[in-house]
Order: C-alpha cells, then sequence, then structure tokens
C-alpha cells in the first residue's frame, strides 16, 4: 500500500491493521515517532494525519493510506525549523526527549487552529502528552514562544 | 604511537588519526551505593580527542537519560582545556573496563567527575601548550590558551589545538596540573544547551528503541505476570501461523542477584508481528511461591509490624523507650506510601546480537558494567568477548540500573544466533518492573517543656531494595532503609531509636530516583509539622532550632562530605523567604515546607496549595538547593522542574498495586502520572553555591516535594494527608 509520509510516498507491505507507528518505524526506517504505550494514552506516538494531530499506535495503516502523514522528520520546511523547534531549542526544553516528538507535533497542531493560546489552551492540547521527565512548564512556555517567533512578534 | 605512562594509574596517551587521546583514572569508591553489581576490576581511563580540523570529541563514559550528564561532563573537561564550546562534540563510550565506573545512578556523575575529569582536561591542554612552544622555540611559560588556541603572547602567534595535537600526542604527560581558580571558569557555571536537544527536536537522537542492526529480528516475551511463576507448558501453533513469525523460544527466570522472570518469546520480522504472534500464544503457568501475596497482605503485616519492636534496631541513643514510658503524652503518627513504578517514557528494550561465543548488544542501561557483566554470567561468555553500546534513554530513574532488559535479549539472541532486538510493551513494563517499595512508617515522640522533642521512636516495614538481591550486608536491611532518618536524623533528640522490620514480598524492588527518601522523608517532614504544631511553633523556626550536627558515618562520602547543618539551615531559610513564608494567603490556600538533606545534596522546598471544592491546584513550588558550584545552570535548573513534577506526579497519583502476585496496572489509564494540565503553575529554582566540591543534582528536589505538600494541604484543608497518593479531603 501506499503511504505518503512527509511528502514522500512509500511502497509499504503492511498488513492494512498494522498501526501507523510500526510502519513507520520498522518499515519505513522513520524513528522518530516514538513508541510509549500501544493505547493512546501517552502521545508519544503523536503524528499529523491532514493536519490533526493522531496517536499512530493506534490508527491501523489501512486506514491512512493516501493521506499526508507528518512526522518529526517532516517539520522541518523548506530548510526552515518550524517554530515550535526554534522555541524549544531556545528554551532549552527537552531532558531525554523522547516524548519531545509527540509534543512538538501536538504543539505545532495546536498553533495552527490557535495561533494565541491560553494557559487553558495550551493545558487541554497537550493534556494527551506525557512527559515523564517533567518538562511541562517549559512546554507551556516555548509554545507561547514559539507563537510569538511564528506571527512575526519575535526573531528567535 | 603511545609513550610510556609516568604513573601507573593515571595516564594513557595515543595518537589515533592525528589526534590526542588521553585517559585518566576515576575512584572506584562509589561502587559501593547500589548493591548486587559486578566488581570487576577497574582499569578506568576517559578520554578527550582532538582532530585536525580542531573540533574537540569528549567521550563520556555515564549514561544519558535526560539529566544532562553528557553536556555537564563534557563541559568539566572542556573547561580545564581551555576548548571552544561551539567546536566541542560528545561521543558515548561503550562498556569497557577501563572507564571504571560506568554506573550513572545516586546523582554522582559530577560528584565523581569533578576533580578526574577537570585534571584530564587540564592534562591535554598542557601538552598542546608544550607543543606549540617546542614548535615556536619558545618557553612554555609564556604560552597560554584561549577557546582551543595556544597563543604566545609576546610574539603574537597563534596555533589551533588541531595544528598542534599530533605534537602533543606524542609528548610525556604532565604528573601535575594546576586547575583554574573557579574566578577563571569560561564554561563551567554558564548555562549550556543540552548537547542532544537539537537531535532531539529534529528526531535524530538514537534511543535504544531506535537501534537497528543488519539481519535483525525483533521479539515480544509473555512473562510470568505472577511473581516467581514459572511455565508448566506452552502451545505456539497458532502463534507460528501468524504473518511473520519466525521464531518461538523459552525464557528461564534467572535468579540469584539478577532478576528476570519466566516467559517465552515471539521472534518475528517486524515489532507488530511479534506482538500479534505473542497474543495468539497459549501459556499454562506454575504459579510458585507468591501468588497469594497482594496489596491488603502486604498492609496487613506492616501494620501488625508497627504494633511491635522492630525484627532490627537500625540506631539507638539514649533511652526512648524509657522517657516515652514516663512521658504524660506522646504523639505518634502512622505513614504509608505505596510501591511505584518508573514508568519511563521508553519502554524497556535492548538488542543483542550472539553468535557463537561472541556477543554485540546495544542498550540503553544506566550500568553497563553489571549489564555486559550479567550477560556474560548468564550466557556463560567470557567477558571479554560481550561488547556492549550504550544508547541514549527515554528516561531511566533507577529503572535501567538493572541488567534483566539486557539479559533477556542477549538470551533471545543466544537460542536463534541471530541479532534479535527485544520490545517490552507498557503492560510488560509496568508489570515487570523494579517498584520503588511500599513501606510504612510509625513516628512517636515526646516533647520537652520547650516543645521539642526529647524521646523519638521511628518503626519502618519495606521490603527492602537490597532484599531483591541476596542477604543482607552489614546485619541487617534496616540501615540501607534509614535514608535521611535513624542515624542519619537531623534533628536534635536526646533519646532515639529507630526499627526496621523486612516485609517479605516476591515482588522485585529497585532505585526509583531518590530511592528510600522519597517515603522517610515523607514520614519525617510531615511528622516534624505535626510536632511543631504541637508545641504551637512556626514549622521553619521549630525546624531551625532543631536542626543539628550528624554524626558522619563509615562510609568514605560521609567522610569526604560530612552533613553541614548551616546548610540545611540556609536552603530552609531561603526557600521560605522566597516562597514569602508566612505571608497572608487567600482563602483556601495554605504553604508547607521541608527540608533534607539526601544524596548528599541539601534541598528545602516549599509548596503553596489551594483545595477548592475538593480540587487541588499548585500554585507555586519554591526550591532551594545547595549542592556546591553549579556546572550548567540551565541544566541544573531543568533537573529541579523535572523533580517537582515527577515527585508531584508520585505524591498525587502514582500506586502499583499486586493481586495474586502481580502487578495490577497494565497502562496509564490505570498507572496515572502527572499531566501538563495538572503541573504546578509556577515552579521557582534557587542555588547556594557553597565553595566546596559539587556532589550532585538528579536526585535534589524528590524528597521534600511530598511532605512540603503534604504540609499545605494540611493547612489548607485542616487535614492532614498522611498516605500515598495524597487523598485531598473535600473542603
Amino acid at each position: 500500500m501506499k503511504l505518503i509520509v512527509n511528502g514522500t510516498t512509500h511502497d509499504v507491505a503492511a498488513p492494512p491493521a498494522m498501526p501507523l507507528l510500526w510502519a513507520l518505524r520498522d518499515l519505513i526506517g522513520l524513528t522518530g515517532t516514538k513508541f510509549g504505550c500501544g493505547q493512546a494514552f501517552c502521545g508519544a506516538c503523536t503524528v499529523l494525519v491532514d493536519g490533526a494531530p493522531t496517536r499512530s499506535c493506534s490508527v491501523p495503516v489501512g486506514a491512512v493510506e493516501n493521506r499526508l502523514v507528518t512526522t518529526i522528520e517532516g517539520l522541518v520546511r523548506n530548510g526552515k525549523d518550524h517554530p515550535v523547534q526554534q522555541a524549544w531549542l531556545e528554551l532549552n526544553v527537552p531532558q531525554c526527549g523522547y516524548c519531545q516528538a509527540g509534543q512538538l507535533l501536538s504543539a505545532a497542531a495546536l498553533l495552527e487552529r490557535k495561533p494565541r493560546p491560553s494557559d487553558a489552551d495550551i493545558d487541554t492540547a497537550m493534556a494527551g502528552n506525557l512527559c515523564r521527565c517533567g518538562t511541562y512548564l517549559r512546554i507551556r512556555q516555548a509554545i507561547k514562544r514559539a507563537a510569538d517567533i511564528k506571527d512575526g512578534r519575535v526573531t528567535p | 604511537m603511545t609513550t610510556s605512562l609516568t604513573r601507573r594509574d593515571f595516564i594513557r596517551v595515543s595518537a589515533a588519526a592525528g589526534g590526542l587521546l588521553l585517559g585518566v583514572t576515576l575512584p572506584a569508591d562509589a561502587w559501593r551505593r547500589f548493591q548486587g553489581q559486578q566488581q570487576a576490576r577497574i582499569d578506568p581511563t576517559l578520554f578527550a580527542r582532538i582532530a585536525p580540523d580542531n573540533t574537540v570529541t569528549i567521550t563520556v563514559a555515564k549514561s544519558e537519560m535526560g539529566q544532562g550528564v553528557r553536556t555537564s561532563l563534557a563541559m568539566l573537561v572542556a573547561e580545564e582545556l581551555d576548548a571552544d564550546w561551539g567546536l566541542v562534540r560528545v561521543e558515548q563510550a561503550p562498556f569497557d573496563a577501563r572507564y571504571g565506573n560506568q554506573g550513572t545512578g545516586g546523582s554522582g556523575s559530577v560528584m565523581e567527575g569533578w576533580t578526574q575529569l577537570r585534571q584530564a582536561g587540564a592534562k591535554v591542554r598542557a601538552m598542546l601548550v608544550s607543543a606549540a612552544a617546542q614548535e615556536w622555540g619558545v618557553p612554555e611559560r609564556e604560552c597560554s590558551t584561549e577557546a582551543s588556541f595556544v597563543v604566545h603572547g609576546k610574539s603574537g602567534r597563534r596555533a589551533s589545538y588541531g595544528a598542534v595535537a599530533e605534537r602533543a600526542a606524542r609528548l610525556p604527560v604532565p604528573e601535575q596540573v594546576t586547575l583554574k581558580p573557579k574566578a577563571q571558569f569560561r564554561i563551567l557555571g554558564k548555562a549550556r544547551s543540552g548537547i542532544d536537544v537539537p537531535d532531539i527536536t529534529h528526531g535524530r537522537a538514537t534511543f535504544g528503541i531506535d537501534v537497528k542492526v543488519p539481519g535483525m529480528l525483533y521479539a515480544s516475551i509473555e512473562r510470568a505476570a505472577t511473581f516467581g511463576a514459572t511455565v508448566k507448558s506452552f502451545d505456539a501453533a497458532a502463534a507460528r501461523q501468524v504473518p511473520g513469525v519466525r521464531d518461538v523460544v523459552q525464557l528461564p527466570a534467572v535468579a540469584n542477584g539478577v532478576v528476570t522472570h519466566a516467559g517465552v518469546a515471539v521472534v518475528a520480522e517486524n515489532t507488530w508481528a511479534a506482538m500479534q504472534g505473542r497474543k495468539a500464544l497459549k501459556v499454562e503457568w506454575e504459579p510458585g511461591p507468591h501468588a497469594n501475596e497482594s496489596t491488603p497482605s502486604y498492609h496487613e503485616f506492616m501494620s501488625q509490624a508497627m504494633n511491635r519492636p522492630g525484627a532490627e534496631t537500625v540506631y539507638r541513643v539514649g533511652d526512648a523507650e524509657g522517657v516515652l514510658a514516663q512521658a504524660a503524652k506522646v504523639y505518634s503518627a502512622g505513614f504509608e506510601a505505596p510501591f511505584l513504578s518508573h514508568a519511563t517514557m521508553e519502554p524497556m528494550n535492548c538488542t543483542a546480537s550472539v553468535k557463537g561465543d561472541q556477543a554485540e548488544i546495544w542498550s540503553p542501561t544506566q550500568f553497563p558494567n553489571w549489564a555486559a557483566g550479567a550477560t556474560a554470567q548468564v550466557l556463560k561468555l567470557d567477558p571479554k568477548n560481550v561488547r556492549l553500546h550504550v544508547t541514549l534513554m527515554g528516561g531511566g530513574f533507577g529503572r535501567r540500573i538493572n541488567p534483566d532488559f539486557t539479559v533477556e535479549a542477549a538470551l533471545v539472541s543466544q537460542k536463534l544466533q541471530q541479532p534479535v532486538k527485544v520490545v517490552w510493551t507498557r503492560d510488560d513494563d509496568l508489570r515487570h518492573d523494579f517498584y520503588r517499595p511500599c513501606a510504612m512508617h510509625r513516628l512517636e515522640a515526646a516533647l520537652g517543656p520547650e516543645g521539642l522533642p526529647v524521646a523519638w521512636r521511628h518503626r519502618m516495614s519495606t521490603p527492602a531494595i537490597s532484599a531483591t538481591y541476596g542477604p543482607p550486608r552489614d546485619g541487617g536491611y534496616g540501615k540501607g532503609v534509614a535514608a535521611g532518618v535513624g542515624p542519619e536524623l537531623p534533628y536534635r533528640v536526646p533519646n532515639q531509636v529507630c526499627e526496621y522490620t523486612l516485609l517479605p514480598s516476591g515482588v522485585p524492588r529497585g532505585w526509583w530516583r531518590a530511592v528510600e527518601s522519597t517515603h522517610t522523608i515523607f514520614a519525617l517532614e510531615s511528622f516534624i509539622d505535626e510536632l511543631a504544631e504541637a508545641a504551637g511553633k512556626d514549622p521553619v523556626e521549630y525546624r531551625l532550632a532543631l536542626i543539628a550536627q550528624v554524626p558522619p558515618g563509615q562510609s568514605e562520602e560521609d567522610r569526604k562530605y560530612p552533613f553541614d547543618p548551616e546548610r540545611m539551615k540556609g536552603v530552609l531559610r531561603l526557600a521560605a523567604g522566597k516562597a514569602g513564608w508566612g505571608k497572608s494567603l487567600p482563602r483556601g490556600h495554605g504553604m508547607g515546607v521541608a527540608v533534607a538533606r539526601d544524596h548528599l545534596i541539601y534541598c528545602a522546598e516549599a509548596v503553596e496549595a489551594s483545595v477548592e471544592n475538593g480540587k487541588l491546584r499548585i500554585h507555586k513550588v519554591v526550591c532551594a538547593v545547595d549542592t556546591g558550584p553549579i556546572i550548567n545552570p540551565d541544566g541544573a535548573r531543568a533537573q529541579l522542574e523535572g523533580g517537582v513534577v515527577q515527585a508531584l506526579s508520585a505524591a498525587l497519583k502514582e500506586r502499583i498495586t499486586i493481586a495474586g502476585g502481580a502487578v495490577e496496572q497494565r497502562n496509564f489509564d490505570s498507572y496515572r502520572v502527572l499531566r501538563i494540565n495538572e503541573a504546578p503553575l509556577a515552579i521557582e529554582t534557587h542555588f547556594i553555591e557553597t565553595d566546596t566540591e559539587p556532589t550532585g543534582m538528579g536526585e535534589a528536589a524528590m524528597a521534600t516535594l511530598a511532605p512540603a505538600l503534604a504540609n499545605a494541604i494540611t493547612r489548607a484543608t485542616g487535614k492532614r494527608p498522611r498516605v500515598l497518593p495524597l487523598e485531598v479531603a473535600a473542603t
């Protein structure tokens, strides 16, 4: 079947029931998307499907054929870091980093929906992404910073 | 080219690819901290390498799990090397006995590396200066260094380190070097971003689970859910029919210090196929000796233990029993804590390739020495034939000290004679952890005329961590449990007794970030607040009046880093002051404090919380730490912020329960951990940089958060929570 990931079409020999996560990681070799819980509780596997944050561990690969999948590897556009990446770097957000691909993609999707998210917007949009190292306060700050970068109020 | 050593235990230099290699001895004394590890003969070395293009590659021999050790240890070397930080690359050391203690835990990496790693940098720098001076025909003393260049001030000549590295590598290593005074630091004490942060934010960082080696298969293991159960029989016919499944192999339980569980591994062409094959397995289990153990049975045992003298007397001074028996009033309180899982975001995993008598392993391990040693032991391989690469870890928190996941992967690969990656599911990870022990405490005290305690009895019961790995040392398990209490009690009490009773349990126990202090300090710092209230004293003033000298113990660390009551008072005053202790708070708000010295780190926390309609909100946590000089201020702050959040998660949400000798929690729906919407609104961190050798940071904030929060909740609601996770009474 054909999977479109970060603008590239991949021919993947996967049973349709295989979760997108394992097709990305084991078959295509894009390991930036992480396995955390397998049941959509932790958000480590978050990717964007047609722009919407999606838990790739719980979506069968058959359901996303011919849809646009964006992973952490595809967040850079035209050689330029996405504003959330710029803000994450600036505020030194990650600790172990394992959950951060999911955090970044959830944050990027939030900013598409709400360019100036409130604290409550951030807590609601990000509550599905666990971080065991406890980087939550920096994530809150970085999303606000990314919003500023995105609408040109500041340059990183 | 290799020069001969000038001092047996010090240094090794060789030129490789035009670069310079340097090794330095690390002390072996940090081994004690964890029991059950392999005590390999140590020939420790650590390397710094300079390439002709002037990049500096610093090899870090400690494991990175988010605590920033690949940044902070590299900073120690780079400072004395006088390197340009922008030219520094970091390379992860594989397991190699020459690096000495590669075990990463106990907040010990900077403490161990402080002198040795700076000396390593200083010696390389001295050799580079010598090489440049020789090349220019000028005296060394006229040369200086700046940002990866040697400079001759008089002539204005400059040479990059890369340009003189090859010549430097042929020079003898100096025996003595003078380390920089703090005022000259250019790198230490300045905030640096994590060295791996760019890779992480672009999805390029390679964690254990991301390892791929040619010809690799994937395995998923069905383990005995009941601790101690064994495989009676299994039927793999259906599993073998699942597309992609290649093989099914049985695994024995390993014991004797290395704990793995009986199981059946399904090996397949990809992770998903292995998991599907595993679901099709039919396994019959022999339940074993622990099948009747449960959280209620443990609670019953510990409750009874609280009512009688402990099996071990951990500490005794004066006549606590006599004074308590005569006292007009005895204050008493009981505290309880559950088993906890580490629940690292990256589930356990390991990739192994065993062929014949050779093994190569890629493991996200905190203890490569133990992982490699245990693999050799269990697989019956010559230890020198076990090569082990250390990967990045998606969290460690002490879980990855144990070698179980490494040994298992190696066993599967040995049976297949093919490379295999074993990936644990979240269910596997939560149900086969090495848990923070459950615990019960009872504290009793009689107060003197000034309201200060004159007699003190502390009874503890837990399944000791060390009992998982072997028989007791030093005559019992209790001393290892009594972190910050018993012989380490920082409060002046003339008559004390501390007792311990082992709770027998089949649940494997391990080192959960900050270890025993996560329950001992909860009990102590809650109780001291209760006594302050009984005495009608301010909790901060009460503690300041009681903090006294703790006599040093027998260990080398206790002698090298003696307890300093003034530092403990200092962090308490700082946290209270910055939090605005004593100010009037909005209705429904309460502030609590707690202080401890844990892992040689002085930490006080002040928590402001409110409870409205039964809903708890953490408004602010102020954390004050004295661990000596700070290496990387931003990394240090991150460790405290993260520690506060993780400790808060444990204080409010986390609880492993046992039924039928097995863990009941199977995913994050039942093992709940703190989410962003429950995080504190603000965390403030403050440092007192006492002019001493640094100790640690990773565990600093863990012990005092829960009692500070319990004390805040008590002040907000009038009801004291004494059981973890804390239940908040509706107001």
